[in-house]
């Protein structure tokens, strides 16, 4: 066989360890993009591996709560997309960039 | 002749591949389309590794809401800022050299807490949960939960004031 042997399940860990590379893909992002929109979905990225690790739990322990919770972080990622947009275009017309880096009032 | 491979680990090395290469793209793409189209691909393959893991009803939320809803109001606005390529700056020579390093260190970190902790258990096979329909989240979110799910209403009818607010005229 050229592949190696797989398990017949899928253990719950490979599910955390991408949530976490997701996680962690969506802090770098955060960290080292300078357009204001790509580090608004590195945000959007980062609550979707804590979502996937919601729902992993909630097959874990055969309950249902997790989805709740994952339901509640979609439902406020839609709120914070739509408030954080109206923000993003109130700079971008009073600053004419999108760059975060221009954006340093408070700095001086 | 030989077993096929099990179908479950496939599928989810399959989609878990899809997912990290469409994050990878995300945060490396300088130009913002681009980026936001590789996260509709991490959107449509986290979707079906909850459709693997029993949570039709999420599934199909985030393939509405998320990849349907939030994504075109950010291609939307992507679209009427005119947003191009990012300049590149150099005051993130730091970051570079010290940032790959520190990531590979985290996600061993992680591999291995995971790996000692939460390595137990029979593992996830399609159909071995099957409590994630729309009839049991109902039925949690309208008994158990449904203090929070009235104060989510009050957070939507203020984030609707918010954008109200910050759409007028003289901010």
């Amino acid at each position: 066989m050229p592949f190696p042997e797989l398990p017949a399940a899928t253990p719950l860990s490979w599910y955390l360890l991408l949530s976490a590379i997701l996680f962690s893909l969506g802090v770098a992002g955060f960290l080292f993009r300078k357009n204001i929109i790509t580090i608004f979905m590195s945000i959007e990225l980062m609550l979707n591996a804590v979502n996937l690790t919601f729902v992993a739990f909630s097959y874990q322990f055969k309950q249902v709560d997790g989805h709740i919770f994952s339901f509640f972080v979609m439902v406020v990622a839609a709120a914070e997309a739509a408030v954080g947009l109206g923000i993003i275009l109130t700079v971008f017309k009073n600053r004419n960039t999108l760059h975060v880096d221009e954006v340093d009032t408070l700095k001086n | 002749m030989p077993t096929p491979p099990p179908l479950d680990p496939v599928l989810f090395l399959i989609f878990a591949a899809i997912a990290v290469i469409s994050a990878i793209s995300l945060v490396v793409q300088t130009h913002p389309i681009s980026s936001a189209l590789s996260l509709v691909g991490v959107m449509g393959s986290l979707a079906v590794l909850y459709l693997l893991l029993g949570a039709e009803f999420i599934a199909a939320a985030q393939l509405i809401v998320y990849a349907g809803a939030i994504m075109v109001l950010f291609i939307f606005v992507i679209m009427l800022l005119n947003a191009g390529t990012e300049k590149a700056t150099n005051r993130a020579s730091f970051a570079k050299w010290a940032g790959i390093p520190v990531f590979a260190l985290f996600i061993g970190l992680m591999s291995y807490l995971i790996n000692s902790r939460l390595a137990t258990g029979p593992g996830v096979t399609l159909g071995g949960f099957t409590g994630g329909g729309a009839l049991e989240i109902g039925r949690s979110l309208f008994t158990t939960y449904l203090l929070p799910f009235e104060v989510t209403s009050v957070l939507i009818l203020i984030a609707i004031f918010g954008a109200i607010v910050l759409a007028r005229k003289e901010i």
